[in-house]
């Protein structure tokens, strides 16, 4: 991929989520906070591809090693979340 | 890039913002948050789709066990365990990154361009002192680390040496060949690791919200680059987005502490001794003494029964929750305060302020769990011009974030820091453990004033006590 293009996507994403991420107000930070902490897990797309395509054994070990380190940040963040904002209830 | 390719992308990163945006109201928050998992179990599928290889097993196993781990432990966490349970994982999330980085390192023969190994090796060095630095925090947090910041001699210097020294060998061995390119990057990864430790032990207790968000920040970044490395948008678009989120709730931690980033990452000033705390200081006027000396000769039964007097007669009462809160457990006997209150029509409200607890909104979360209502938790500007009027102010657990001492004393390590506004208030009553000053060491001139009925002792006894006087 093109160096520009993925300044662009960098750029034009930063600029969204800060944008969006600004109206979340602050009684749903710590949420906010453990949601994002599960979307870094991302990195576990980059690890399935690096692992598929690593030739020699001690690179695949690592790749499946960062699979599942990056699994557990994103399956553990995303269910604490939900976790957390269901507890948030209104009075009425 | 195909086609497919660009279109999953796009609907993934679409899907990601739209939940991000339903995070804006607590209505339409969990729905959100399940939108976000969806987006990022659909991108996980298609990478599985298009790189249908040999050791598929391998990998499913690695991703299974992985999601089986992470569903244990958020699911057997209590809300008091949060803290250092997100920060845990922030680090195994930037460990992830690390390995994912030497990976693309290692496997150079396969001929990647050398901005792809330069951006391994960058995403090498921002993972690596993540996974360290939320290990301390996390162990800061958990309290199985002194909570207070620690210093090694030069500290300042070390971390500027470390961050030279690990930048120049990650971005320089992707222009070597060989073992030395191998050497190199190994020993920016080492920097890297010291560099985290380094830079988190310094950061004391009432300082994680800040350092935990930073983190975040720092992980996010760390997936971003490791796109970089491995030419993947998703990896890129949605790290740039945590990058932000992270970025974001950093300046509000600070502007709430009233301090700059640089001076929380350099050990900043709250962490001095008090230097000059309002109390020992000449040129202050000495504190109104008779009355505050009469109330300090009832006897703590008196007391209790003092303040359920004037809880009793409220018409309106604000609960102000601090870390002590949490320590102490007391959450459940506030909800019991509430209910009963609210069945005799007090108004009872909460006063949040951002830094209150170790985690950016953590007294809501805490509140929340006791099912207190959500739109009864009030935020630091909307609740200060409130205190005037209100009949009865009860502090729990919560002493610096209501320390006057922020606006009068100045050159205190508190000075400017905004606080919610106690001392307006027609009475208070204080639930904290002790009369010792909170995390920034400055004595809390509150204390002294003759409308503030103190209760010393853990928070959710006397509480407990405090209700049996009510009926």
């Amino acid at each position: 991929m093109n160096i520009g293009i993925m300044l662009t996507i960098f750029v034009v994403a930063t600029l969204a989520g800060y944008k969006l991420i600004s109206n979340v107000p602050s009684l749903l930070h710590t949420p906010l906070m453990s949601g994002m902490n599960a979307l870094s897990g991302v990195t576990v797309l980059g690890a399935l591809a690096a692992a598929a395509a690593a030739m020699r054994t001690g690179s695949k070990i690592l790749g499946v090693v960062a699979v599942a380190l990056a699994m557990i940040n994103v399956a553990g963040g995303f269910l604490i979340t939900d976790r957390m904002l269901k507890m948030f209830k209104s009075g009425k | 890039m195909t086609v497919t390719e660009i279109v999953v992308s796009t609907a993934v990163v679409l899907a990601v913002l739209t939940g991000i945006r339903l995070l804006s109201s607590p209505k339409t928050a969990v729905a959100g948050n399940r939108l976000g998992a969806l987006a990022m179990l659909g991108a996980i599928v298609a990478v599985l789709l298009r790189n249908q290889v040999v050791d598929a097993p391998l990998l499913l196993a690695g991703l299974v066990a992985g999601g089986l781990i992470g569903i244990a432990l958020a699911a057997r966490t209590t809300m008091l365990g949060i803290p250092q349970l997100v920060a845990l994982f922030n680090g195994l999330g930037g460990l992830a990154s690390f390995g994912v980085a030497a990976l693309v390192v290692l496997e150079r023969a396969q001929a990647p361009t050398t901005l792809n190994i330069a951006a391994s090796g960058l995403a090498m060095i921002v993972g690596g002192a993540t996974f360290s630095g939320s290990m301390i925090a996390a162990a800061k947090l958990a309290r199985k680390m002194n909570q207070r910041p620690m210093l090694l001699p030069g500290h300042g210097r070390l971390c500027v040496a470390l961050l030279i020294v690990m930048t120049t060998l990650a971005v320089s061995g992707a222009f070597m060949e060989g073992r030395v390119s191998y050497a190199a990057m190994a020993g920016a990864a080492v920097a890297a690791l010291v560099f985290g430790v380094v830079f988190s032990i310094r950061i004391g207790g009432a300082d994680m919200p800040v350092t935990i968000a930073l983190l975040n920040a720092l992980s996010g970044m760390a997936a971003a680059i490791c796109g970089f490395a491995v030419e993947n948008e998703l990896l890129i678009a949605i790290g740039a987005i945590v990058g932000s989120a992270g970025l974001i709730l950093t300046k509000i931690m600070c502007r709430a502490m009233n301090r700059s980033l640089r001076d929380i990452l350099t050990g900043g000033t709250a962490c001095a001794p008090a230097a000059k705390s309002p109390t020992d200081s000449a040129d202050e006027p000495p504190a109104p003494e008779s009355a505050p000396e009469e109330r300090a000769e009832q006897t703590p039964e008196q007391k209790i029964e003092t303040a359920a007097t004037l809880i009793r007669d409220a018409k309106s009462v604000m609960v102000v929750p601090g870390y002590g809160m949490a320590l102490s457990q007391a959450q459940t006997e506030v909800k019991r305060l509430f209910d009963r209150l609210s069945a005799q029509d007090t108004d009872v409200k909460f006063a949040i302020h951002p830094v209150a607890g170790r985690m950016p909104g953590h007294m809501n979360v805490l509140l929340a769990e006791v099912d207190i209502p959500y739109d009864r938790l009030m935020e630091l500007e909307d609740v200060n011009p409130l205190f005037a009027d209100i009949d009865a102010v009860l502090v729990v657990g919560a002493c610096d974030v209501v320390n006057p001492a922020a606006i009068s004393a100045e050159g205190t390590p508190i000075y400017g820091m905004p606080i919610l506004h106690v001392h307006e208030a027609k009475n208070t009553i204080v639930c904290n453990l002790d009369a010792k000053p909170g995390y920034s060491g400055v004595d809390n001139p509150l204390y002294e004033n003759n409308n503030v009925v103190k209760l010393w002792g853990n928070a959710a006894e006397t509480l407990a006590a405090l209700i049996d006087k009510l009926s």
